[in-house]
C-alpha cells in the first residue's frame, strides 16, 4: 500500500506543483493570480484526448497541438481577463475577470467535449497499473522537465533574464526599455504550456474531464499559497507534499476526509502565515 | 470673510425636505414590491413560482450585498451557506438527527447555524488577501457538497432528503410566496438601514480607502464579524426556504452556478447600492425563462456577463440610474473656509497633554528613515515639520498615527504610551490625520466621506442600526449635523451631496480636513495639506489651521511651502536624514545657517 500511496501521491503532487508553477509564471509577469491556471491543466488532458483518440493523430502531433492550444488559451487569458484590468488592479477586478473566463472555458469544455470523464490514450504502454506504470511517472517526468527547462530559461537566455527583471520590478524593467507587454504575453503563453503539460502528462491518471479544471485551480493554488506567491521552489515542494498528504489520507480514511483534511490544513497554515511559509512581507501602505 | 455672520445661522434642512428625500429613495422599492404583491393576481402559478425563487434569492443576496457590494469582500462561494441552510432545515424537520423539529423552529436553527458558518467562512478575510479569500470560500463550497454526498445517514447522500413542509397558511403556493416576499422585504429594510448607518459607510471605507478607515478608528474585524454573522444567517434562512420550494434536495441542486448568479446580481446592480442588486437578482432569475434553448449555456452566459460588467460598467445598474451626479458642477468654485464656526466642533477646551516622541528609530531595509528623533507637539500650537524629500517627515507622522511601528524609542500622549502598529486606536484618543494623497471614497458623497470621520462617536450597535432603534437615529442625526458643520467650516457645504470623485484635488484636501475635524481632534496631523493648492487657497488654509490650533488643538504640519510654515507655525523642526537638523521658532530657523544653505536656499 505504501508503494501505491507514494506512486499516486507523487504523481498527483507533481500535477499540483506544475499548476502552482503555472500560477507563479502568470503572477510574475502581471501580479495577477488567475483562476484559469487549473483550466489550462484540464485543457491539456482534453486536447490530448481530442487530438489523439478522437481525431486519431499520432501522439507526438497530438502533444504539440495540445501544447499550442494551451499556449493560445494562455494568451487569450492575458488579452481578455488580465490586460484590461491591470490599470485598475487596486480594485481586485482581476479576481472576477479571471474567474469569469475560467467558468467560460469550463462550460465550453463541458458542453462541447463531455460532462463525463473520457479516456486518455496510452502514450508508451509501459506498465500495467502497478506503481511503476507510466501514468504515475509521466507527471513526475513532466515536472522535472519543467524545472530544468525553467532553470535553463531563466539562467541562460536573455528572454529568461528579462522575465526575471519584470518579475522583480515592473517599472524599472520598463524604464530599461524592456518590452513589458510582449514579455507578459510570452509569460502567459509559457504558463499555458506548463499548465497544459501538467494536464497532458496526467491524462492517463485523471482522464480528460471538464471538472478537473476547478479541482486543479484549487489544489494547484494550495502549494502556491503555502509556499509564497511567485516562489517556484515553494510551489514544487508544497505540491509534492500536498499530493502525498492527500493520497495518504485518501487511502487511510477515504476521499471526503482527505478533501476536508487538506482544506483544514490549508486554512490553518494560511491563517498562521498569510504570506506563505516562504513568502515575502507585504509592501508599505502609507 | 464677509459671509461669516450670515452663515453662523444654522443651515438646518427643513424637516419636510428630509422626508421627501427619504420618500424618493424608497420609491423604487415600493414599485418593485408593489408589483410583486400584484403578481399572483395578474399572472399564473408558474410565474408566482419564479417570483418565489427571486424572493428567496434576494434574501440571500441582500445579506451578501453588505459583504460583497459594500465591504468589497469577494466571498464567491456563498452557495455553501445556501446548501448548509437547506440541509439544516430539511434534516431537522425530517428527524434524521434526533426527534423531528417543527419547520419554523428548524428555519430559525438554520439561521443560527448559518450565522456561525458565515463567520467561519468570512473570518479568513481578516488575514488573507482578496484572491486567497475568494479561493477559501470556493473551497468551502466544494467541501460542503462532498460532505453532503458522503454523510448518507443524515443527508441521504446522492438520494437526498425532503425539504421542510411549512404549516398553514404557508403550505399553499400563494401563502409561501407571500411569506418569502415578507422576509425579502424585511431583509431589504434591514440592509438598507445598515447601508445608511455608520456601519454601511465604514464598510465602503474599508473597501475603497482602508488606510483612511483605520485612521478614523474603524475596526475592520468587528465590522466584518457583524456583517458575516448577519449575511450568513440570511443566506441559511434563504437555504431553508429554498429547500421548501424545491420540496426535495440533493447535492446536485447546489451547483456553483448559483454562487455565480448571486455574485453577478450584486455586480450588475452596482457596488454600494441596494436597489441595483435587487433588480439584478430579479433580472437574473427571470432571464432563463425567456431563453429556454440556452439553458445549457446559462453558466457560460452568466460568466460572460460577469466579464462584460467588470470590463465595461464596473458601476453597474446603480451607476446608470444615478442621474443626479451627471449634472455638471459649477466650474469656478472657490473654497472659502469659515474658521469662526470651529468653536462648534472643537469644544473640548484646552488640552493639557502633549504628544512626545523620544529617541524614535525606524529603518526600512538599510535606510534609517528616522534616526533617534525627539519631538513634542503641544496643544494649542502649530508645529511645523520641514526638510528635504526623504528626510523622514511623513514617516514621523506615520509613527505617531500608528502605521509604522518604530524599532526603538517611545511615543506617548501625556503619560500614556501609544500602541505601535495600531492606527485604528488613534481616533478614539483624539488624534486625527490627513494624507499626502487624499484618501477619499470616490463613490460616496462628500457628506458621507466626512461622516466617516465621526465613526468612533457612534453609540448604536449593529443590531440597533439594523432595526433603526432610537439610539441609531440619534447617532445619525448628530453625525449628519456635525458633518454639515464641518463642511461649512472648510467651505464645501455646497458640494455635500456630490460624489467625492467629481471634486477637484484641492477640494479633496479640504474634505480630508473636514473628516479629520469630525474626530474632534485634540491633535491634528497634516501631511502636506497645501500641495496642489493655489496661493489664495494656501492663505485660507493657513488661517484655518491657525484657528484650529487656537481652539486648543495641537497641530503637526508637514509641508514644503516655507512661507506657510513661517506664517503660521509656533515651533518648527527641520529634519535631515531622519535626524533633527534644527528646531525653534520660525525666526530661529530662518536665521539658522545650515538650514538656509541646505534647504531654504539663499
Amino acid at each position: 500500500m505504501l508503494a501505491a500511496i507514494l506512486a499516486s501521491g507523487l504523481a498527483i503532487g507533481a500535477v499540483y506543483a506544475l499548476i502552482g508553477v503555472t500560477y507563479n509564471t502568470m503572477f510574475s509577469a502581471s501580479r495577477v493570480m488567475s483562476f484559469t491556471a487549473g483550466q489550462l491543466g484540464m485543457l491539456g488532458g482534453v486536447f490530448g484526448a481530442l487530438f489523439i483518440l478522437r481525431l486519431g493523430l499520432p501522439p507526438i502531433v497530438g502533444f504539440l497541438l495540445a501544447m499550442a492550444g494551451c499556449a493560445v488559451m494562455g494568451v487569450i487569458t492575458e488579452a481578455i481577463a488580465v490586460r484590461p484590468v491591470l490599470a485598475r488592479l487596486d480594485q481586485h477586478l482581476y479576481v472576477l475577470s479571471t474567474l469569469a473566463l475560467a467558468l467560460m472555458i469550463q462550460q465550453v469544455a463541458a458542453i462541447e467535449w463531455s460532462t463525463e470523464p473520457q479516456p486518455f490514450p496510452r502514450l508508451f504502454g509501459i506498465g500495467n497499473g502497478d506503481p511503476f506504470d507510466e501514468k504515475f511517472w509521466l507527471p513526475l517526468v513532466a515536472c522535472a522537465a519543467v524545472i530544468i527547462g525553467l532553470e535553463l530559461l531563466y539562467r541562460r537566455t536573455l528572454v529568461g533574464r528579462a522575465f526575471l527583471a519584470i518579475a522583480e520590478d515592473n517599472f524599472a524593467a520598463r524604464a530599461l526599455g524592456l518590452p513589458e507587454r510582449n514579455l507578459r504575453i510570452a509569460s502567459f503563453a509559457l504558463a499555458g504550456v506548463i499548465g497544459g503539460l501538467a494536464g497532458f502528462a496526467s491524462g492517463e491518471l485523471m482522464l480528460a474531464f471538464f471538472a478537473n479544471g476547478a479541482m486543479l485551480s484549487f489544489y494547484g493554488f494550495v502549494p502556491v499559497a503555502l509556499g509564497g506567491l511567485g516562489n517556484n521552489r515553494g510551489a514544487i515542494i508544497g505540491g509534492l507534499g500536498l499530493g502525498l498528504f492527500q493520497q495518504a489520507a485518501n487511502f487511510t480514511f477515504g476521499g471526503v476526509f482527505a478533501s476536508v483534511a487538506v482544506f483544514i490544513v490549508f486554512i490553518v497554515v494560511l491563517l498562521a502565515a498569510p504570506q506563505g511559509l516562504f513568502g515575502a512581507p507585504v509592501a508599505r501602505r502609507v | 470673510m464677509s459671509t461669516d455672520t450670515e452663515s453662523l445661522a444654522p443651515a438646518a434642512p427643513a424637516a419636510g425636505r428630509g422626508a421627501q428625500v427619504r420618500l424618493r429613495a424608497a420609491l423604487p422599492f415600493v414599485i418593485v414590491f408593489g408589483f410583486a404583491l400584484a403578481l399572483p393576481y395578474i399572472t399564473n402559478d408558474y410565474w408566482m413560482l419564479i417570483g418565489t425563487r427571486a424572493a428567496i434569492y434576494w434574501v440571500l443576496v441582500a445579506g451578501l450585498n453588505l459583504a460583497v457590494g459594500f465591504g468589497g469582500q469577494l466571498a464567491i462561494g456563498y452557495v455553501a451557506l445556501l446548501t448548509l441552510g437547506a440541509y439544516t432545515a430539511s434534516v431537522l424537520v425530517a428527524g434524521n438527527l434526533g426527534p423531528p423539529w417543527p419547520p419554523i423552529a428548524a428555519l430559525g436553527a438554520a439561521g443560527v447555524v448559518g450565522a456561525i458558518a458565515g463567520l467561519i467562512i468570512g473570518l479568513p478575510a481578516l488575514r488573507l488577501r482578496t484572491f486567497y479569500f475568494a479561493m477559501t470560500t470556493l473551497g468551502f463550497a466544494t467541501i460542503l457538497t462532498q460532505v453532503a454526498l458522503a454523510w448518507q445517514s443524515v443527508t441521504g447522500g446522492g438520494v437526498g432528503v425532503p425539504g421542510p413542509v411549512l404549516p398553514k397558511p404557508f403550505d399553499s403556493g400563494l401563502g409561501f410566496y407571500l411569506l418569502c416576499l415578507a422576509i425579502a422585504a424585511l431583509c431589504t429594510w434591514m440592509t438598507s438601514n445598515i447601508a445608511h448607518s455608520r456601519f454601511g459607510r465604514s464598510l465602503v471605507a474599508i473597501r475603497d480607502a482602508e488606510v483612511a478607515a483605520e485612521a478614523t478608528g474603524i475596526s475592520k474585524a468587528g465590522l466584518l464579524i457583524a456583517v458575516f454573522l448577519f449575511s450568513g444567517a440570511t443566506a441559511a434562512i434563504a437555504g431553508g426556504l429554498f429547500a421548501t420550494l424545491q420540496s426535495y434536495i440533493t447535492p446536485d441542486a447546489f451547483t456553483f452556478d448559483l454562487s455565480v448568479l448571486f455574485f453577478i446580481a450584486i455586480l450588475i446592480g452596482g457596488r454600494g447600492s441596494i436597489i441595483g442588486p435587487l433588480l439584478g437578482t430579479i433580472i437574473l432569475t427571470v432571464l432563463p425563462e425567456f431563453a429556454a434553448p440556452l439553458v445549457a449555456w446559462s453558466t457560460f452566459l452568466y460568466a460572460a456577463l460577469l466579464l462584460l460588467i467588470v470590463l465595461l460598467i464596473p458601476g453597474g445598474i446603480a451607476d446608470l440610474l444615478d442621474f443626479a451626479n451627471r449634472r455638471p458642477l459649477e466650474s469656478h468654485r472657490a473654497i472659502v473656509p469659515r474658521p469662526a464656526l470651529l468653536a462648534g466642533i472643537l469644544d473640548h477646551g484646552a488640552a493639557r497633554d502633549t504628544i512626545a516622541l523620544r529617541g524614535v528609530v525606524l529603518a526600512f531595509g538599510g535606510v534609517r528613515a528616522i534616526d533617534g528623533l525627539d519631538l513634542e507637539i503641544r496643544p494649542g500650537q502649530v508645529h511645523g515639520l520641514i526638510g528635504p524629500n526623504g528626510s523622514g517627515k511623513t514617516t514621523t507622522l506615520n509613527v505617531i498615527s500608528g502605521y509604522n511601528p518604530p524599532e526603538a524609542g517611545r511615543v506617548a500622549l501625556g503619560a500614556r504610551e501609544l500602541a505601535h502598529g495600531a492606527p485604528q486606536t488613534r481616533a478614539g484618543l483624539g488624534i486625527a490625520r490627513t494624507f499626502q494623497t487624499p484618501r477619499i471614497i470616490g463613490e460616496a458623497s462628500v457628506l458621507e466621506n466626512v461622516m466617516i470621520g465621526g465613526t468612533v462617536d457612534g453609540t448604536a450597535t449593529f443590531v440597533e442600526s439594523l432595526l433603526t432603534l432610537p439610539r441609531h437615529r440619534r447617532d445619525e442625526a448628530t453625525m449628519r449635523r456635525e458633518a454639515t458643520l464641518a463642511l461649512r467650516v472648510v467651505g464645501l457645504e455646497a458640494l455635500a451631496a456630490v460624489r467625492a470623485d467629481r471634486l477637484q484635488h484641492s477640494e479633496l484636501r479640504f474634505v480630508e480636513i473636514a473628516r479629520a475635524l469630525m474626530v474632534h481632534p485634540r491633535f491634528l496631523l497634516l501631511d502636506e495639506p497645501a500641495a496642489g493648492l493655489s496661493t489664495d487657497e494656501i492663505a485660507r488654509l493657513g488661517e484655518l489651521i491657525k484657528q484650529i490650533s487656537r481652539c486648543g488643538t495641537g497641530v503637526l504640519l508637514v509641508e514644503h511651502h516655507a512661507d506657510l510654515i513661517f506664517d503660521i507655525c509656533d515651533h518648527v523642526t527641520v529634519l535631515n536624514l531622519g535626524k533633527e537638523l534644527a528646531a525653534g521658532t520660525p525666526a530661529d530657523i530662518r536665521a539658522h545657517k545650515e538650514v538656509v544653505s541646505a534647504y531654504l536656499g539663499g
